[in-house]
């Protein structure tokens, strides 16, 4: 029984965000420690929470006591005590890599802002009430906000002001779809829509596909699907780096709302809906896919081309989700935690390039720059697995997909992914060969810069994850397949929240 | 009184979508306002429109009202409206760096 510790991922970073804000708000050294201390303790208990979830089976944390459906619940299963811990775990290297390159100097409040982005998104991933899910998602945006502006700028600025608008227009969606489920069903508790909708009368059904477009769309802005994928790039590329390379699991919130409400509320063999979500979905994915991969092949500054690199992971994931099977979910769970690191990393080896370079243009050679080799050395490593080559773990996930998406739609979705990692391989390598080899026709001494190990240690623990999760395929896909079977067969998530009343 | 709801959230959607689409900060908070009343009056009525019953427990009523929109609605509110002040301080921030209110990017300030 994990009992409270269900919610200590909500309240912990809440408690020691409002305490930076509160209290250290000008002792940046000890704010430092607190808040990692904070993430690590993070980690530790997600992990303890994975544990649990994988050997006891879906458990429900039922806030203020309040019988389900009647009060809001915290479910904690294998999915979320997973997306749980991959969040804690890129956090603390990430915070780490801010720490190390002195990020947090250049604004306020970062250590703070953090710690309520961590809240939400955590809480997010553990939340079992659909309107709850809004709230934390305004949660995460609100401090995402903040963190996506830090440091100031005109350009970051102007980005942000769209970022935000963007996502206004978002939740406000979120919210008629809510409203919309909540005015057929009278519920918003997931398990227990899960639990009515298959008694819907007939008149009520189009109201209820209309509702979960309207939440597809929502979770399609957040996972950066085509054609709603536009706030992404700029946002991406704007941001601070490690600010970027957190948002990698922002996305994967999109990725996972997905997984959930479309195995749990609206599975394929659902009569009013059938298979009208994974119809809307697989096209978007493999349009997501050619998007990204052509953006790779177009851009021309370096945090551009990461960031179309995570619009084509987002779009891979999704054709795998888009399949709504046991085998193909746990390949696309593999995929995202591939992709998350993965791009994570980019985004960190791009803030290296960029904090020793005079600008992150792709179009023309630069001199070269300070720790060239081991930054060259990095990339290498992180192009190899976002481009899914062997052998590191964007390979295998891709391989995974590959196999889960065989049927009718299969020679489209091979073709696309197929054709869209070739050009994503040729767009990382003619950057990587601009950034590095040719810079040695400038003939000029590269301008130093501080060595900060931590930051390079903070990037080598990335791939460092990469790799681990490459060694560890076996056991992590087995897990996973799991996982996935417990999300297309929900009786013991839907039976945990008690609706009966025998709680 | 549902054609009154119902077009109410129908015209105050339209503007706030044509104000949105401006290219100008101001236009587009308005019309991101403008949404989320439409927005608030819509879950308001997903309990359905009734007039004049409580939405709490009372000796002398004769029927209820729903009263789970009603709070819904009041975390929706609180919401929205922290979140256009935001947005507001945002654009604000983005006018003094830059200059003008414009939400399109510069051309370097793509990708």
């Amino acid at each position: 029984m994990m009992g409270h510790w269900i919610i200590a991922p909500v309240v912990l970073p809440a408690v020691m965000g409002a305490f930076t804000l509160l209290v250290l708000r000008n002792t940046l050294p000890v704010a430092r420690v607190f808040s990692t201390a904070a993430t690590a303790l993070l980690l530790a208990i997600a992990l303890r929470l994975l544990w649990g979830a994988t050997h006891e089976g879906p458990e429900v944390y039922f806030l203020g006591n309040w019988p389900a459906p009647f009060g809001i619940v915290l479910v904690l299963d294998r999915l979320s005590a997973l997306m749980v811990a991959l969040t804690a775990f890129l956090a603390l290297v990430v915070q780490l890599y801010a720490i190390g390159t002195g990020w947090d100097t250049r604004g306020r409040h970062f250590h703070a802002l953090w710690q309520f982005q961590l809240m939400g998104v955590c809480g997010a991933f553990l939340t079992g009430d659909a309107f709850n899910l809004f709230v934390f998602f305004e949660v995460l945006l609100i401090a995402s906000y903040g963190l996506m502006i830090h440091g100031g700028g005109k350009d970051r600025l102007k980005a942000g002001v769209q970022y935000v608008a963007y996502n206004l227009v978002g939740s406000t969606l979120f919210l008629f779809g809510l409203a919309t489920i909540y005015s057929v069903t009278g519920t918003l508790n997931m398990a227990d829509l899960a639990a009515k909708l298959p008694g819907l009368p007939e008149g009520d059904a189009a109201l209820i596909r209309l509702a979960g477009v309207m939440l597809l769309m929502v979770f399609a802005i957040k996972g950066a699907l085509v054609p709603l994928h536009v706030w992404l790039p700029a946002t991406y590329a704007q941001a601070p780096g490690p600010v970027s390379a957190l948002f990698a699991v922002m996305t994967k919130v999109g990725a996972y709302a997905v997984i959930r409400i479309y195995t749990l509320v609206f599975p394929t063999d659902l009569p009013a809906t059938g298979t009208l979500y994974a119809d809307l979905l697989l096209p978007a994915a493999l349009v997501t896919m050619a998007v990204g991969a052509v953006g790779v092949m177009g851009a021309r500054k370096v945090q551009g081309l990461v960031a179309f690199t995570a619009v084509t992971s987002m779009g891979t994931l999704f054709a795998a989700v888009a399949q709504f099977t046991p085998g193909a979910t746990a390949a696309a769970l593999y995929y995202a935690l591939h992709s998350t690191l993965a791009a994570a990393a980019l985004f960190l080896i791009a803030d290296l390039v960029m904090a020793r370079r005079i600008d992150g243009t792709l179009t023309e050679a630069r001199p070269a720059i300070a720790q060239q080799g081991l930054i060259a050395g990095l990339f290498m490593a992180g192009a190899i697995a976002a481009a899914g080559m062997p052998p590191l773990s964007g390979f295998l996930g891709k391989l995974m997909i590959l196999d889960a998406t065989r049927g009718l739609a299969q020679p489209l979705i091979w073709a696309t992914i197929l054709g869209s990692s070739f050009v994503v391989i040729i767009g990382l390598s003619r950057a990587g060969s601009l950034l590095f080899w040719k810079s040695h026709a400038a003939q000029a001494t590269p301008v130093p810069h501080p060595a900060q190990p931590l930051a390079f240690v903070a990037t080598g623990a990335l791939v460092a994850g990469l790799v681990g999760l490459t060694l560890a395929a076996g056991p992590v896909s087995t897990w996973l397949a799991e996982t996935a079977a417990e999300l297309h067969d929900p009786a013991a998530y839907i039976a945990a929240n008690k609706l009966g009343g025998e709680h | 009184m549902e054609l009154l709801v119902a077009s109410a959230v129908g015209v105050m959607t339209t503007v706030g979508l044509y104000l949105i689409l401006r290219l100008r900060a101001f236009p587009v908070i308005v019309g991101l306002t403008m949404i989320s009343y439409a927005c608030n009056v819509f879950i308001f009525a997903s309990g359905r429109v009734v007039a004049g019953l409580p939405p709490i427990l009372s000796k002398t009523a004769t029927g209820y009202t729903d009263p789970m929109p009603q709070a819904l609605v009041l975390t929706a509110i609180v919401i929205s409206f922290g979140m256009t002040a935001v947005l507001v301080m945002l654009a604000l921030g983005a006018f003094f760096e830059a200059g003008d209110d414009r939400v399109d990017l510069d051309e370097e300030g793509r990708e």
